[in-house]
C-alpha cells in the first residue's frame, strides 16, 4: 500500500497519490482502489485518508461557517449576498427583524442596504440549494468599521495557524481586531490606519506563503520590524 | 452584474486615507503603481506589447495592411485603434458590441496618438489617392483593477516603437511586398496620464475601488517635449481652475518618468 508523494508535495489534478487501502478526501477521487488527485494544490497523508489543499479554489459552503458576505441585491422578502462562492447566499428578512415582518411595512433598503458588509453563519446549504444564512448570534451583523483584505479561502486554516498561534499572534502584535470569513474574507479594525496597514500587510504575506515552514516566526519578525520603522521615523519627525 | 459593488466602509476608507494623504495600498498620491512592460511578445503581429499597472493588464498587437487612404487626406497612411474589453478581464465586461467604456478608452489613446503625430504617416503612402498602409492598432484589456487609460497608452506606445514594416516596391501600380522589415517611423512618444478627483484631492493612476468613489476623472497625454497634445475629461464632477493648473503639472512629471521606462536615454 504505498504513498506516491512526501506530505505537503505539490500535485496537479490526475496524479496518482496512493494506491490500496485508503480514503480519498478533499479534492482526491478512488477508483480500481487508486486514489488521483482532482485538483493543483498540496497533497496530505493522514492515517488513512488522503487529500489534496487547493492552491487557489472557490469557497464552498458549510454548514456552521462564519463568512463575511457583500449585500448585492435587496428583494422582497430578503437580501442576496456575494460570499465568494459560485452561489449567492440568501439572508431572510424574517431572520433579522425579531418581529413579524411584513413587506408593506418594513423597509429592507434602511436594515442593509447594497454594497454593506455582514458578518453571517451558514446555516443550510446543500448542492441543490443556494445557501441560507443567519445574523441572529451575538457579534454576527453589518459591519461598521475595519477594513477587508481578501485571501484564497482555503488558506484560512493556515491564517488561524496551529491552535490558534497566528491568529493570536498576528491579533497581540498589532493591537487590532480581526474577524475571519471562512470564504476568504478577512475583517481587521484597529485603533489607528497604521495598525490596521501592518496586519493587512502580514495577512497578505501568509496568503503568498502559506506553503513555506517556519511561517509564524517570519510574520513576527517583520512585524517587530516593520513597528521599529514607524517608530524610528515618528523621532526622526 | 453590470457595476462592480464596493463596500460601503471600503468606500469611506478610501476616501478618509485619501484625505489624509495616503492611500489604501500604502502608495502616496502621486505615485503610479508598479509598471511592468514587455515588448514584442506576439510574433504573428508586427508589434506587440504587454503593460501590467499593478493588477491591470493589457495587451496590445499592432497590423499593418495595405488599403485606400481618405479622400481628403490622399497621401497619408490611415491609424485605426480599436479597444476590446474582454469578458475574462472583469465580471461587469460582457462579449458583444464595444461599449461607451471601451469606445472612450480606443477614442483617448488613438487622440494621444493622433494629435502627437506620433505616428510619421505621410511616410506610409505608396501610391498617392489609392494605396497607403493601414496601422490597426488593437487594445485587450486582460485584466481591470483601474486606470485602463494609462495603461493602454503606454503599451499602445511600446508596441508602436516595437512595430515592424515590412519593405515594399511599387511596380505598374501593385505594391510588392519584399523580404526584409524596416522600423516603422516614429517621432514622437505621447504618454498618457490620469489624474482623479477625491474629495478636492488630486491622485494619480487610481485603482479600480478609487474609480468607484472618484468625483471626476482627467486623462493628459504628454508629448516629449511637455507640451499637452489631447484631454479627456470624465465623471460627472468638476475641476477648478487651479485644479486643472496642479494637474498639468503633475501630468507633466509623470509623464517624464513613465517615459524613461520606454525609451532609453
Amino acid at each position: 500500500m504505498p504513498t506516491f508523494y512526501e506530505n505537503k508535495q505539490l500535485v496537479t489534478p490526475g496524479d496518482l497519490l496512493a494506491e490500496g487501502n485508503y480514503v480519498a478526501g478533499e479534492n482526491a477521487y478512488k477508483e480500481d482502489g487508486k486514489i488521483y488527485s482532482t485538483q493543483l494544490g498540496l497533497v496530505d497523508y493522514e492515517e488513512r485518508r488522503v487529500h489534496v489543499v487547493a492552491l487557489r479554489a472557490f469557497y464552498i459552503p458549510y454548514i456552521e461557517d462564519t463568512i463575511i458576505g457583500k449585500v448585492v441585491d435587496v428583494g422582497f422578502s430578503g437580501w442576496m449576498l456575494d460570499i465568494n462562492a459560485p452561489y449567492l447566499a440568501m439572508l431572510r428578512a424574517s431572520d433579522v427583524l425579531d418581529r413579524p415582518f411584513k413587506p408593506q411595512k418594513n423597509d429592507l433598503f434602511s436594515i442593509f442596504n447594497i454594497g454593506d458588509l455582514i458578518i453571517a453563519k451558514v446555516v443550510a446549504y446543500n448542492r441543490t440549494r443556494d445557501p441560507l444564512l443567519t445574523v441572529g448570534e451575538p457579534s454576527l451583523g453589518k459591519i461598521t468599521r475595519g477594513q477587508i483584505v481578501e485571501v484564497t479561502p482555503t488558506k484560512i486554516p493556515r491564517l488561524i495557524g496551529r491552535q490558534g498561534s497566528m491568529i493570536s499572534m498576528l491579533k497581540r502584535e498589532t493591537g487590532c481586531h480581526i474577524t475571519l470569513g471562512q470564504n476568504g474574507l478577512v475583517l481587521v479594525s484597529g485603533k489607528t490606519l497604521e495598525d490596521e496597514r501592518l496586519a493587512i500587510m502580514a495577512i497578505r504575506k501568509i496568503d503568498q506563503e502559506a506553503h513555506t515552514s517556519g511561517l509564524t516566526d517570519r510574520v513576527t519578525k517583520m512585524i517587530q520590524k516593520e513597528k521599529g520603522g514607524v517608530k524610528h521615523a515618528q523621532k526622526d519627525n | 452584474m453590470t457595476q462592480i459593488i464596493i463596500p460601503h466602509i471600503t468606500q469611506k476608507q478610501i476616501v478618509q486615507s485619501i484625505s489624509d494623504g495616503k492611500r489604501l495600498d500604502g502608495r502616496g498620491l502621486t505615485d503610479y503603481r508598479e509598471v511592468q512592460l514587455e515588448a514584442g511578445i506576439i510574433g504573428s503581429a508586427e508589434g506587440s506589447a504587454r503593460v501590467r499597472l499593478g493588477k491591470t493588464e493589457v495587451l496590445v498587437g499592432i497590423k499593418i495592411e495595405v488599403g485606400a487612404p481618405f479622400s481628403d487626406i490622399p497621401n497619408e497612411g490611415v491609424l485605426t485603434v480599436n479597444a476590446e474589453l474582454v469578458p475574462l478581464a472583469s465580471p461587469t465586461f460582457e462579449t458583444g458590441p464595444p461599449g461607451k467604456e471601451a469606445i472612450e478608452l480606443a477614442r483617448v489613446v488613438d487622440r494621444g496618438i493622433r494629435e502627437s503625430k506620433a505616428i510619421a504617416l505621410e511616410k506610409l503612402c505608396a501610391i498617392p489617392k489609392k494605396k497607403v498602409f493601414i496601422v490597426f492598432i488593437d487594445i485587450y484589456v486582460l485584466n481591470h483593477d483601474g486606470n485602463l487609460i494609462d495603461a493602454s497608452a503606454l503599451a499602445a506606445l511600446a508596441a508602436l516603437l516595437n512595430t515592424k514594416m515590412f519593405k515594399y516596391q511599387v511596380k505598374d501600380g501593385e505594391i510588392e511586398i519584399k523580404p526584409g522589415y524596416t522600423q516603422l517611423p516614429i517621432r514622437n512618444h505621447p504618454i498618457a496620464v490620469t489624474l482623479a478627483k477625491i474629495n478636492e484631492k488630486l491622485i494619480v493612476d487610481p485603482e479600480l475601488g478609487e474609480e468607484q468613489v472618484m468625483d471626476t476623472r482627467l486623462t493628459m497625454t504628454i508629448e516629449k517635449d511637455g507640451k499637452i497634445c489631447a484631454m479627456q475629461k470624465g465623471g460627472s464632477g468638476y475641476f477648478t481652475t487651479q485644479q486643472i493648473m496642479e494637474a498639468t503639472k503633475i501630468a507633466q512629471e509623470k509623464s517624464i518618468e513613465l517615459r524613461k521606462l520606454m525609451v532609453k536615454g
